[in-house]
């Protein structure tokens, strides 16, 4: 039946030649934020994936002779109470806590878009009893819903993405509910229902493209969000374990410090927030690119 | 009253959720909090005092039971009633919460009124560039820099703690309510800015103008009455996440509030209590988005009508 249809559509010449928009890398390569976004995560990733060359120093060797010494020539960021080299800790940490904080974003991402679009298209009960369990998850306060599943499911890792897999995909259901919902009020929608196309086949192919850039541009903000809870819990000891390093508990240790040595606790944050800014403007970029005009 | 109405679910599913809770222990609730050592009488002699060995609709009914007559179990640790150990702690979280949604408002509306009336100038990439850095900002590493700044460095505040009196507690509640404003100051100087520019492109603002008002008048009064609406809304939509972070920053700032009480019970596994705070914070987020429903209503008669 398709194939049927797909022929005598190919006819129809274009009357006259549509200006056509630019092309999605060259809308990225001339947007600004985009690429300073890009420039910038690069480099993070690139510094994090090269740890093992320029660390130097192994994350967790102990180096009991030279503890809290200040930034030298050969500890170029210092070394903490356990004479562990900051710098080497920084990168790997940021290893870890990246990595967490990409991965706990993948299953709410898809669950919730899969789920938002179902329930935007079909509605009915499907739709009012997610819809209900979606404002019970935001009713509590995130962070104390987080510390709390943390804590009943197990600290660690995998805590942390038990945590993200049960709350973090209601914010992706909502958002691609409406915009479901919206989509499929639109005349294409309703041509490709009407030429008798599946439902879902209409979802995947006609819908869901439409609503999914949303999801994508919020998933930036998302991993920041992530990423900021994983380090917290650190802080907190209920996040990645020691002695791995990771940016949280690694500002635990220097909060011990705070009367001489400030730079353990200042130097994890700064490497925080620069990651928080590249990927907030990568998200901004990309919201940008990827409006429709 | 509808809407009184309408929360009415979400309570209910937030004492399921509460209650669901602690099946997600992987293993015997009772042999986690004793140890593996504990002898197995005592365990068993845990588990019956928690009620694990009846049936799960027998447990969620008698918890909702014991909710209903204002009972929220009792404290392994403490050996004392959970409400009473979350009482006299309720009046330091809700203050810290008003005083960093009073900082939120305070830091948010200047802000969002200044780039929007210098949209893409520099002043207007300042506030974004600002808002940007505390997106990505962890708020207690926030707290720290404070700390080593203001107390250490300056000696202007107390380095944590809570005083005595009411101006030591108010004067204390400074440093960490303005962290806690930080986890929604971002989000929300974000979103009012563009709410701002939409209202500064409508038509009555370009009458405002036409007629001759001062910019600062129209700035003020035009502008910024038409926006509020969006702010409180906005406010009540992110107030959550905001009282999520004072939990962190009472450790941080070592004040004795309710998030206090939630992390020193994880450290000893007393999850009765956890799961007592867990449902009161929820419990006051509905109470507080329940307000600023009732606010926005107040505010325009639009929204009433419907």
């Amino acid at each position: 039946m398709n194939a049927a249809i797909t022929p005598s559509v190919a006819l129809i010449e274009p009357e006259h030649e549509v200006a056509r928009r630019p092309s999605f890398k060259s809308r990225a390569l001339h947007n600004r934020t985009f690429m300073a976004g890009a420039v910038m995560i690069t480099t993070i990733v690139a510094l994090v994936l090269l740890a093992p060359v320029i660390g130097r120093y192994s994350p967790v060797g102990q180096d009991l002779l030279h503890t809290l010494s200040g930034p030298s020539a050969l500890h170029w960021l210092g070394t903490d109470e356990l004479g562990r080299d900051t710098w080497s800790r920084l990168l790997y940490g940021g290893r870890t806590d990246l990595q967490v904080g990409v991965l706990a974003v993948i299953f709410p991402f898809c669950f919730g878009v899969f789920i938002g679009t179902v329930c935007g298209y079909f509605g009915g009960r499907l739709d009012s009893t997610v819809m209900r369990i979606v404002d019970v998850v935001l009713a509590f306060p995130f962070y104390v819903l987080i510390i709390a599943l943390v804590f009943f499911v197990g600290v660690g890792t995998h805590g942390i993405y038990i945590a993200f897999a049960l709350t973090d995909w209601v914010v992706y259901a909502r958002m691609t509910r409406s915009g479901t919902m919206v989509a499929r009020t639109l005349d294409w929608v309703a041509a490709a229902e009407g030429g008798g196309l599946s439902r879902a086949r209409v979802l995947w192919r006609h819908i869901l493209p439409n609503t999914v850039t949303q999801a994508i541009v919020y998933s930036m903000s998302d991993i920041v969000i992530v990423i900021l809870a994983v380090v917290t819990l650190g802080y907190l000891g209920l996040g990645i374990q020691p002695p791995a390093p990771d940016w949280g508990s690694m500002i635990t240790d220097g909060q011990n410090f705070l009367q001489t040595d400030q730079w353990m606790a200042i130097m994890p944050g700064v490497a925080v927030v620069f990651t928080g800014i590249a990927l907030s403007l990568l998200g901004d970029g990309l919201a940008d690119i990827l409006r429709p005009e | 009253m509808r809407r009184i109405l309408l929360s009415i679910p979400v309570v209910l599913g937030v004492v399921v959720v509460t209650f669901l809770l602690l099946r997600l222990i992987p293993g015997d609730p009772a042999r986690m909090v004793l140890g593996p050592h504990a002898p197995e009488s005592a365990v068993a002699a845990l588990r019956r005092q928690l009620g694990l060995n009846l049936p799960i609709w027998r447990q969620f009914w008698a918890y909702l039971y014991a909710l209903a007559h204002g009972n929220l179990g009792t404290s392994i640790y403490y050996k004392a009633p959970v409400a009473s150990l979350i009482a006299p702690r309720l009046a330091l979280t809700g203050s810290l919460v008003l005083v960093a949604t009073f900082f939120a408002i305070v830091i948010t509306v200047p802000l969002a009124a200044f780039a929007a009336t210098r949209q893409d100038r520099p002043g207007d990439h300042a506030v974004r560039l600002f808002s940007l850095m505390g997106l990505g900002m962890p708020k207690f590493w926030l707290g720290i820099i404070m700390i080593i700044f203001f107390s250490l460095d300056l000696h202007w505040f107390p380095v944590g703690g809570y005083g005595t009196t009411l101006w030591q507690h108010l004067y204390s509640l400074v440093l960490p309510g303005l962290c806690a404003a930080f986890a929604i100051v971002p989000v929300l100087i974000r979103s009012l800015r563009v709410g701002m520019l939409e209202v500064l492109g409508a038509d009555y603002v370009a009458t405002a103008r036409a007629k001759g008002l001062r910019p600062s008048r129209v700035t003020f009064v035009h502008v910024a009455r038409n926006a509020l609406v969006p702010t409180v809304t906005l406010l009540g939509i992110n107030i959550a996440y905001l009282i999520g972070g004072t939990v962190v920053i009472e450790r941080v700032f070592a004040l004795n509030g309710l998030g206090d009480l939630m992390l020193s019970s994880i450290g000893v596994n007393d999850f009765p209590v956890v799961q007592g705070v867990t449902l009161v914070y929820a419990l006051g987020v509905i109470v507080v988005i329940l307000i600023t429903d009732l606010v926005t209503a107040r505010l325009d008669p639009r929204i009433r009508l419907k």
